[in-house]
């Protein structure tokens, strides 16, 4: 058995993993990075649209484009990095037990480790459609991966149910290849990805949106043959005598992403009802020295912004090695953060007392598409310590705040902070963002 | 080529008769219309190793399921395929019911079922089951009833069967039979040409139109569809097998764990014409969903990663029919219904007999091996013996299916077996890559490539389960090309 002894191991090698090695890198410290791929990259490599490095770079770039200067940098720093690499088992003491065919088993003793595993697609079983099952049905990263890394086409007439970001821009990206998308079906009043690729993926090149549809019935017993699409009501119910028939060969499901962490529940740690784990406003989870940064955490519009969530990791997983590693500095007085109104999640889960002072970052989305709201922070007794203005909010864009609690006044004895988007209160002046 | 014995179907049933008959100094084929044995019945049901007071008393059933039960343990102990006695709770919800249970109690210990037991005390049970409604009166406790992965155990038997010289054809449908005096002529798809003794009809839903191949339309078989959903395995575990109170109609809906650590809900029961309607559909999935939560009412609906239908064979004759029929050297196996899972090696047993009776010289092979070797299962090893097993074969280190953690070797290993897997279907059912939360989201094109470099196909040839099931049309920029070539010829 191989092992290893590092300051910082970071699971994954996508924009989150590669971001959190450099910065610890930087400071000096060791770091490896374990990949379960046959390369770094993550899965911003099959996104070879454009789009990303705008926040990063101040230039835009493709997805593969994106990664490539971060893999130039961490080739440049000499981060070493094992490839191929499966993660097996991860105890709350910090070691990583992981295979490959080079090494076999590899046993990775860290002082901090920063998840980075990303996300993985919603399935048809995870939203249940009755029907047969043929060939012919693919979450939309999949069929990502076919076409723009193995180079292979999955079908010739798609529907595409969801209209998350992959769903619209695989729809965008098989028209270019003389493809033809019948409809992108979504069970919500609105698009659920960014408006920027409802406008540059689906009305750009005529493909229909119907919203408030979702497939009833998938047909065809050997390939698939078709799909049945019906109305849906406010509660999730089909609307009588709006079913219809859509031929097509190939279904891809865009129907939401899971932060994927089945190792970080093996360690032991807890996870929020989004799907990512409880983290503090340094993004430590609750087992000390283990970070979650990126799309593992929370699933972000961009992946500048995963980026740069897990710098953060990195500077504060090296803050934790400077300042409480091997020593017995437990973090006890936190704050909860909570969703309130309209709030699907909020991260971080909890604030320690002792960073009331800093800036922090919040991080939300909410429930359902609004205008003109006020964001309100709250305490358990109810009192409104601060509040902010915004036009409108939509799920697909992520919120982000930063607050310094101590400056907003908040009570610095308070157990519980609530976040609530309410109407907006009826003002004589408006400021408005 | 003369064969001794023929059998169509390559079900559990028809794997477990060539199985069984491998043992003898006999030439055996079996076909199968499927790219896959153990693609029909055998892989949509409850594997449930029933134990064996349920069937009525009238039929043959019975005493074929409560044997077919003590035959488990030394199969398994021959073949290893996943299977384990885990015990079932038939559960009273009602007063009324308890009576119901005491008399199969009653009438199973008459008939050597083993430890059967009525158990009213309700801290007792919801010890033993914690996730069981409150609503509990009373249940009876089967600790000789399991759970079996169905399709392992037909690969199982079909691997044992082919080291011992059955020789196994898939994609062989039967179009034709014809019976001379002493042999009978059966041609399937793709114009081929058997000739054999003897013929056994294991073609579960097809059995009777197999039967009126050759004039014999004694029984007719009925499909009734059954739709299953599956949970993930984080979601919720269970102890038990869990049926409610029987009615005339059906065992009910029950809540089930599987032999790889997920919970199952169904199926509920609707009868079909056609024996090709895998469908599920809405209002069966509510159903089953329904019926689960009256015995564990915390089903996590949010966790289901697949739901899927399959199909009973059931026979007019409400009972497992198994002769010798008039047509000499034919012997009907069909209308195998619940409990034939649990019967099948009784049901072995009992074709034996048949051909005994017409005669066939039963002679066991010298060399005759009923072992069929444990797969090596990755997540069965500890860290040393991983180590070891990598350094003598990398392809151990390679993980493909990130939620089960299936390494390229287990696929490999599905691949080269005797009979071994030829399709994805074929690949995910032996090893379990794509069985997971993902549902092969990112295994899937990982699997498409180690099935065509070692079938040396091109990848727009891998199918799912077989002809027309392809999953790739073609190169990118294909289409594309195509039509600019289609323009420049028109200009």
């Amino acid at each position: 058995m191989k092992n290893y002894e590092i300051d910082v191991a970071i699971v994954g090698s996508g924009g989150a993993g590669l971001a959190a090695a450099i910065e610890v890198k930087k400071a000096g410290l060791g770091v490896l990075i374990i990949e379960r791929d046959r390369e770094l990259g993550g899965i911003t490599l099959q996104c070879i649209h454009n789009g990303f490095g705008l926040h990063e770079f101040g230039e835009e770039l493709t997805g593969p484009e994106y990664v490539q200067r971060f893999i130039n940098e961490v080739k440049k720093l000499e981060i070493p990095y094992l490839l191929d690499t499966m993660v097996i088992e991860f105890t709350r003491d910090k070691v990583l037990y992981a295979v490959n065919n080079k090494e076999g088993l590899i046993k990775i003793q860290a002082k901090a480790i920063i998840l980075a595993m990303g996300c993985r697609e919603r399935t048809r079983g995870a939203i249940n459609i009755p029907g047969f099952r043929p060939s012919g049905i693919y979450t939309a990263g999949q069929a990502q991966r076919f076409v723009n890394v193995e180079g292979y086409l999955p079908g010739k007439t798609y529907v595409i149910l969801g209209s998350g970001d992959i769903g619209m821009i695989m729809a965008r990206r098989l028209i270019f290849e003389g493809c033809q998308v019948k409809a992108v079906v979504e069970i919500n009043p609105y698009a659920s990805g960014l408006i920027r690729n409802q406008v540059q993926c689906l009305e750009d090149y005529n493909i229909p949106l119907i919203l408030g549809y979702t497939v009833t019935k998938i047909h065809g017993r050997d390939r698939l043959q078709g799909v049945s699409i019906a109305k849906i009501d406010t509660n999730f119910d089909r609307v009588i005598g709006t079913e219809r028939f859509i031929e097509c060969d190939t279904l891809l499901l865009s129907v939401g992403l899971i932060p994927e962490n089945e190792l970080t529940l093996q360690a032991g740690a807890s996870l929020s009802k989004n799907g990512g784990p409880v983290v503090d406003n340094n993004l430590e989870t609750t087992i000390d020295g283990v970070f979650a940064s990126g799309n593992v955490l929370q699933v972000h519009d961009l992946v500048d912004m995963v980026s740069a969530e897990a710098k953060r990791a990195g500077q504060n997983a090296i803050e934790y090695i400077n300042t409480r590693h091997g020593k017995d500095v437990k973090r006890r007085n936190q704050i909860n953060v909570v969703p309130g109104e309209n709030v699907n999640y909020i991260k971080p889960d909890l604030v320690n007392r002792s960073d009331l002072s800093k800036e922090i970052i919040f991080t939300l989305r909410v429930k359902f598409p609004d205008r003109r709201v006020q964001i309100q922070l709250k305490d358990e007794t109810g009192r409104t310590f601060y509040t902010k203005n915004k036009v409108y909010v939509i799920p697909s864009e992520m919120i982000e705040l930063k607050i310094n609690l101590e400056k907003s006044n908040v009570n610095p004895d308070c157990k519980k902070i609530q976040l609530d988007i309410m109407p907006r209160p009826e003002v004589l002046v408006e400021e408005e963002e | 080529m003369l064969y001794d014995i023929i059998i169509i179907g390559g079900g559990v049933v028809g794997c477990a008769i060539a199985r069984h008959l491998s043992r003898f100094n006999l030439k055996i084929a079996l076909l199968e219309k499927e790219a896959d044995i153990a693609m029909g019945t055998t892989k949509a049901n409850s594997g449930v190793v029933h134990a064996g007071y349920a069937a009525e008393r009238e039929y043959i059933k019975r005493n074929l399921s409560i044997r077919g039960n003590k035959l488990y343990t030394q199969a398994w102990e021959e073949l290893h395929f996943p299977f384990q006695r885990i015990g079932s709770f038939v559960i009273a919800l009602e007063d009324q019911e308890i009576k119901d249970l005491e008399d199969l109690r009653k009438k199973g210990i008459q008939d050597g079922v083993p430890g059967l037991e009525l158990i009213l005390d309700k801290e007792k049970i919801r010890h033993m089951e914690p996730n069981l409604t409150n609503e509990i009166v009373g249940v009876l406790h089967a600790p000789t009833a399991g759970i079996v992965s169905p399709y392992e155990l037909a690969f199982a038997l079909a691997e044992n069967a082919a080291m011992n010289g059955v020789q196994f054809f898939r994609n062989h449908e039967v179009i034709k039979i014809k019976h001379t005096e002493y042999e009978f002529t059966v041609n399937t798809v793709g114009r081929n040409e058997f000739k054999t003794r003897n013929l056994i009809n294991a073609a579960g839903l097809y059995s009777s139109q197999i039967s009126r191949m050759l004039g014999l339309d004694y029984f007719d078989i009925m499909p009734r569809k059954g739709e299953y959903i599956i949970f993930d395995r984080n979601a919720i575990h269970l102890n038990k097998i869990l049926f409610p109170t029987p009615t005339k109609v059906s065992k009910g809906i029950l809540v089930c764990p599987t032999m790889h650590g997920n919970t199952f809900v169904g199926p509920n029961a609707q009868n079909l014409n056609d024996p090709e309607d895998l469908s599920t559909s809405e209002a069966g999935l509510k159903e089953i969903l329904e019926g689960g939560r009256r015995l564990v009412p915390n089903l996590p609906a949010r966790s289901s990663i697949r739901n899927f239908a399959g199909l009973r064979a059931v026979p007019n004759t409400q009972d497992f029919i198994i002769d010798n029929t008039d047509v000499y050297g034919f012997i009907n196996v069909g209308g195998i219904l619940s409990p034939g899972l649990t019967s099948c090696f009784a049901i072995a047993e009992k074709v034996q007999e048949f051909l005994e009776l017409l005669g066939v010289v039963l002679k066991v092979k010298e060399n005759y091996n009923p072992h069929r070797p444990k797969p090596e299962i990755f997540k069965e090893f500890s860290k040393e013996e991983l180590d070891q097993k990598i350094k003598e074969d990398p392809a151990w280190g390679r993980i493909i299916c990130r939620c089960e953690y299936i390494p390229e070797k287990e696929i490999l290993n599905a691949i080269r077996s005797p009979v071994g897997a030829t399709t994805v279907d074929g690949v995910k059912f032996r090893c379990r890559p794509g069985m997971g939360r993902c549902q092969g989201g990112f295994c899937r094109p990982r699997v498409i490539e180690i099935l065509a470099r070692e079938l040396k196909l091109p990848y727009e040839q891998i199918t799912k389960r077989g002809e027309d099931t392809t999953y790739l049309i073609g190169r990118t920029k294909d289409m594309i090309q195509n039509e600019i070539e289609k323009g420049e010829k028109e200009e």
